[in-house]
This record gives C-alpha cells, structure tokens and sequence, in this order.
C-alpha cells in the first residue's frame, strides 16, 4: 500500500476520520471501563458531570486548564519549527523555582510590580533552561529530543535538592517545601469570591500573542518555513539556528510561565509534585489542537476535562484514574492518524 | 583512596553488570530499530510494560522463562501499533513515539490497579537466581565478577553476539541496514522496505520489553511504579554513543553501568555523605547528555533515520 496526497478533500473526508478516531477512543475506554466493572454509560457520566457538571467543576476544569495552556503552546511553538522540546516539565519548574526564589520575601514590592517581575525572571529562566538543548543542537548536532528528556531528571533533581537544602521552610514540619510566597506575589483571583485565578486569563493573552506572532509577524513565517523544510528555508536565506534558538526561547518561557502561574496563582509556595506531569500533557495538547495557539486553549480544556473528570469519576465508580491517561493516549495516537488520513488516501498496490 | 579501592572488588563488577543488563536489552532493540530507520521513542513506556508484563505473569504462576516470553510479546504489541502508524503510514516518529510511551505507561498502570486494587506494597515474585558458570566462575576476581551472574543476564550479552552476526554477516541484516541507509535500494531490490522496518521496530521493541522485564525479574522482585524512571531516554542516548554498533553499545552501557555503580558506592563514603544525594543521582543523566557532545559529531546516523518511505514517491 501507498499513500497519495488528494488535492481538494471533501468534507466527508475532513470530518470522517477525526470523528471515527474520537469514536474509536470512547470505545476504547468503554472497554477497559468494563474491564474494571463499571458500566461505561455510566462512567462517561460522570466523567462529564466532575468535569462540567457544577461551577466547581467547571472552575476546577479552568484551574487544570490554565497550566496545560502554556505547557500546550510553548509544545505548539516548538513542534511547529520541528523543534522537539519534550522537556517542558523541567522548565515549568524553571519558572516556578525563580517565583519563590524571588517571591518569598527578596523584593518587598507592591503587587504591581513584583508579579511582572516574577513573570518576567520565571520566563527568563525557562528560556534559558531551554537555550541550552539548542545551543548543542545547533553547535554540535545534538538531538534535542534527548537532551531535554534527560534535563526533565536532571532538573526535578536539582529542584529536590534546593527544597531538602537552602529552599526548606523552617516552617515546613520537615517536608520538602518551599516557603509561602508573600501576599502580594500572589496572583489576584479573576473574579471575586470564585476559586479561579489571573492565571488563566495571563494564559488566554499568551496564547493569542503566540498567534499574533506566528501569523503576522516575520519570527511566525520563518519558524514555520524552518518546520516545513530546513534546508529550503536555509536556501531562501532564513537564519535556520538562529530561528531555532529563538523558538526555543519563546517555547522554554512558555512552559515556564506554567510554573509561575501554578505557584503565584494556586498553590503559593513549590514542592516536588507541583505538576503531575503538565509538561509531558502538554504534548497531547499541543497535538490535539493541531500546534494552532488558539486551538490549544480548546485542547487544553479538553484534556482538564477529562482529568478533573476522571478524578471524581474513579472515586464513584472505583475506576482506576488512569483510564484518562490511556484515552488521551489513544485520542493523541488516533487523532494524528486521522488528520493524516483526510489528506491523504491509501492506495493498494 | 575510599574511591579507588571500590574497583578493585569483584562485588562493584558484579553489580555493573547487573546495572548494565537492562540497558543492554534496551539499547540493543533501539539500534535494531535504528538501523532500519525509525527512531522508536516507544522505548520508555514498553520497558515499563514488559516490567509489569513479566512480572505479573511470573506472580500468576507461569514459570520464569514464560514471563520473559510474556514480557517480549507485550512489548512486540506495542512495536507493532508503533510501526504500524510510522511506517506505512509515515506518522511522525518523534509524536508516534511519545504516544506509545504514554499509553503504554498508562495502560500498564491501570493494569496493575485492576490486578491488585488492595495492595500498598507490590509482592514479591521468585526471581532469576545467579547462575555459576562451572569452572568459569572459579578464576578469581573476574570469576565472581562476569559469570556468577542471573541467566537473564547470559542471555543479554548472547543476544548483542547474535544481533551483530545477523545484523553484518546475514543478508537479512543486510536488508535492515539497508533499510535505514537506503530504502529506494532496498524496495529496487523487490524487497519490502515496510515490511524490513516493521520488522525491524517489532523486535526492537521485545528487547526493550526485555529490558524492562530484568528490572523486576532479575534486580528488583517486584513492580513499582517509575522503576524504569529514564532509562529508556539514555539507552537512546548509548545508541548514539555506540554509534548504531551492537558491540561499542554494549560498552558504552558497562561504563554507563559502571559509572553508576560507582556514584552508589561513592555516596556511602565519608566524602560522599557530605554531598546532597540528588547530585549523584543526577551523574547519569549528565554523563548521558556528556556522552552525546562528545560523540554526536563524529556518529555515523543512518541516513534514512526518521525519513518515511512511500513507494512511488519521488
């Protein structure tokens, strides 16, 4: 079999396999809910309700949202130049460890001017936890895919140390966590009185700006020229390192501010299990939304959905919680099948 | 001087050894992967998989041989889906690859929960037991070192000698070399590249599940979550390091293994125990990044490596 490229697909052909992948998903996890003796009906049930059923789970779904928006689009941003930063946990920890580095008592400012500090010093430092995988990549041919796994381990490491070391709260009864970040480095809630903070709005801005960015300006077309083939964009005269290594600032200071925004918003001071894994999530997202910056705030709700869904579903129906992991793994697989296959037919031969 | 007396015992050789074996087995399945051109990031989730495959089967009652088979077939499922979305249909290697790691992980975790909802701590299983090669492992030192080892791992240094054999002195390694440096070749020969490279990231994948399946077979006894906790990203990382060669792989995982072995025992010395644990625990993933400066420019890279082939293309 082979596969020809169709030049004007029908809408038949757009819509049917996304649909079928989707379908073939629900399936799927239908299965494996039986399999732990649950009715599926009624697990996707209460998926959806502790997803979306009440203003709590829909807040909760937002809160979850808000980190997988920028873990999502500093992926989107990177994948989209065929950079491969799969190391988007180390720097959301990047950003977070400069938040309470910087936000538990080193600058006594106001509000106003500490959060954009803090803002401004996470991104720094996950751009530069992420300059570094570049700059080997493009100095001496290092594949990135490797190094920025392996800078996941290192860093967690690294963050553990600091917290059991210099980073410890006295106050702490002996866990490994930071101190409290003052009041005024925490980020404001987005409404009064709702459990919902400024960090999901600084996510919807990023995200729009990523957009502005890759369709309206020159960084945008060269990042993708980059992506779609690097020796033709490097023939067309584009800096091909030089736009790698800016990809890989602005997708690092992404990820990070997902680390910022987790500590000054929701939880106020870093431990070791701060994120359950955003940044490898952020993989499904950015690929469930097709690296569109927009797309990935969609994604991103869907992906919290399924996540604050399945966690109030496992405690009522006793279904392991790791049924959300495998669907999204199945939706990730299935969905990149199916976006092939509305532009491509096979051809047996 | 604490620190250079640790080498000049045979129990710090035997333990690299034994930390090298699962990374033998991994890297091994990823170089064949390799060779035929598809760079299979599967690898951590199928280690995870055959880890819990082997041992669950053993833990049911099958013999211990059985659990390696069980284990090998797990992680061929999982080399098949993955080859089967990057090779005929030419999926991106990097996000296939990723995919399959996470689905793999999660399954096998929710597999583990279906099978043993009440525990808190995993059980035990009867594991491989060393195995003293008659008379070979009687000479001093090297004796007590190499060959009082469990047949698990016999079996991974077996599998390199066989692997380069096939792989440069069959035409079937031929072919899977072939595949990887150039496919139109292969496919002018009536050969099918999609079938080689299937192949190929079939049985890569069972070695990797192999791998997996030492830990709690032959190291550990038992299950645990993260137990693979990246081995599987740095056998990527001795793959490059061992140039896409079964043998300098195989070195490079001893020295990674003895590197290893060494920062456990260094952190039981005086000088060690000054230091925060999490520094030696971070040596082998810095030694695995030093490890790809130091050789990435000089690698030979398969030059089909992540480049799909579709027949008739031009």
């Amino acid at each position: 079999m082979r596969l020809e490229p169709i030049d004007k697909p029908s809408l038949a052909r757009s819509l049917l396999p996304p649909v079928t992948a989707l379908g073939a998903t629900v399936a799927i996890a239908s299965f494996l809910a039986m399999l732990a003796g649950a009715n599926p009906f009624s697990v996707f049930g209460l998926i959806l309700n502790g997803a979306f059923g009440s203003k709590f789970a829909i807040l909760e779904t937002l809160n979850r949202a808000t980190p997988l928006i920028f873990t999502g689009l500093a992926v989107a941003v990177a994948f989209r130049a065929k950079f491969w930063n799969i190391g988007a946990e180390a720097q959301l920890y990047a950003g977070a460890l400069l938040t309470v580095l910087l936000g538990t008592g080193l600058l006594p400012w106001p509000s106003i001017a500490i959060l954009p500090t803090l803002a401004l010093f996470s991104i720094l430092a996950g751009a530069i936890l992420l300059l570094v995988p570049a700059l080997l990549k493009t100095r001496f041919g290092v594949d990135e895919v490797v190094t920025t796994l392996l800078f996941n381990f290192i860093f967690l490491l690294f963050v553990s140390m600091l917290l059991e070391g210099p980073l410890k709260d006295p106050m702490g009864m002996g866990w490994p966590k930071s101190a409290r970040l003052l009041p005024e480095a925490r980020l404001p809630r987005l409404v009064d009185g709702l459990r919902l903070h400024w960090g999901f709005g600084l996510a919807i801005l990023s995200a729009i700006s990523v957009w502005v960015v890759q369709s309206r300006m020159t960084l945008g077309y060269e990042m993708r020229a980059v992506g779609l083939n690097r020796q033709a964009a490097a023939f067309a005269g584009i800096p091909v390192n030089l736009v790698l290594v800016k990809t890989a600032l602005l997708s690092g200071g992404l990820a990070a501010l997902a680390g910022f925004s987790e500590v000054a918003g929701l939880k106020g001071s870093l431990t070791l299990d701060l994120s359950p894994g955003f940044g490898y999530t952020g993989i499904i997202v950015a690929m469930l939304a097709l690296l569109h910056p927009l797309g990935v705030i969609f994604a991103a709700l869907f992906v919290a959905g399924i996540f604050v869904g399945a966690d109030s579903m496992s405690r009522a129906a006793d279904v392991p919680t790791y049924l959300a992991d495998i669907m999204l793994a199945t939706a990730l697989l299935l969905m990149v099948l199916a976006i092939m296959l509305t532009r491509f037919r096979i051809v047996r031969n | 001087m604490e620190v250079l007396e640790i080498f000049f015992t045979a129990s710090f050789w035997a333990a690299v050894i034994r930390i090298s074996t699962p990374l033998i087995f991994a890297t091994l399945g990823e170089l064949i992967c390799e060779r035929a051109g598809v760079l299979n990031l599967g690898i951590e989730g199928i280690m995870v998989a055959g880890a819990f495959a082997g041992w669950m089967a053993v833990y049911s009652g099958t013999g211990l041989w059985v659990g390696v088979c069980v284990a090998m077939f797990v992680g061929m499922l999982f080399g098949f889906l993955h080859s089967l979305l990057t090779v005929p249909f030419g999926l991106s290697q990097h996000v296939v690859g990723l995919g399959v790691t996470l689905l793999a992980t999660s399954s096998t975790y929710y597999a583990y929960r279906l099978a043993l909802p009440e525990v808190t701590s995993p059980p035990k299983i009867d594991a491989f037991q060393p195995y003293d090669i008659p008379i070979l492992s009687e000479i001093p030192f090297i004796g007590p070192a190499l060959f009082s080892q469990t047949p698990f791992t016999y079996l991974a240094f077996g599998l390199v000698l066989v692997t380069s054999v096939v792989l440069y002195r069959t035409p079937l390694g031929l072919a899977v070399r072939a595949a990887g440096e150039n496919p139109a070749a292969v496919a002018a020969q009536g050969l099918s590249v999609t079938k080689i490279r299937m192949g190929a990231v079939i049985i890569g994948s069972g070695f990797m599940a192999m791998g997996g399946a030492f830990l709690t077979m032959s190291a550990f006894d038992s299950f645990f979550f993260e137990m693979v906790n990246g081995r599987g990203w740095i056998c990527i990382a001795l793959v490059v390091f061992g140039s896409w060669r079964p043998g300098k792989a195989l070195l490079g995982a001893v020295l990674f293994a003895a590197f290893d072995a060494l920062q456990i025992r260094v952190q039981q010395t005086s000088f060690g125990s000054q230091m925060p644990y999490q520094v030696f625990l971070m040596m082998p993933y810095l030694l695995s990044i030093l490890a790809l400066i130091v050789m990435s420019r000089r690698a030979e890279v398969p030059a089909a490596l992540m480049v799909p082939f579709n027949k008739g293309e031009r």
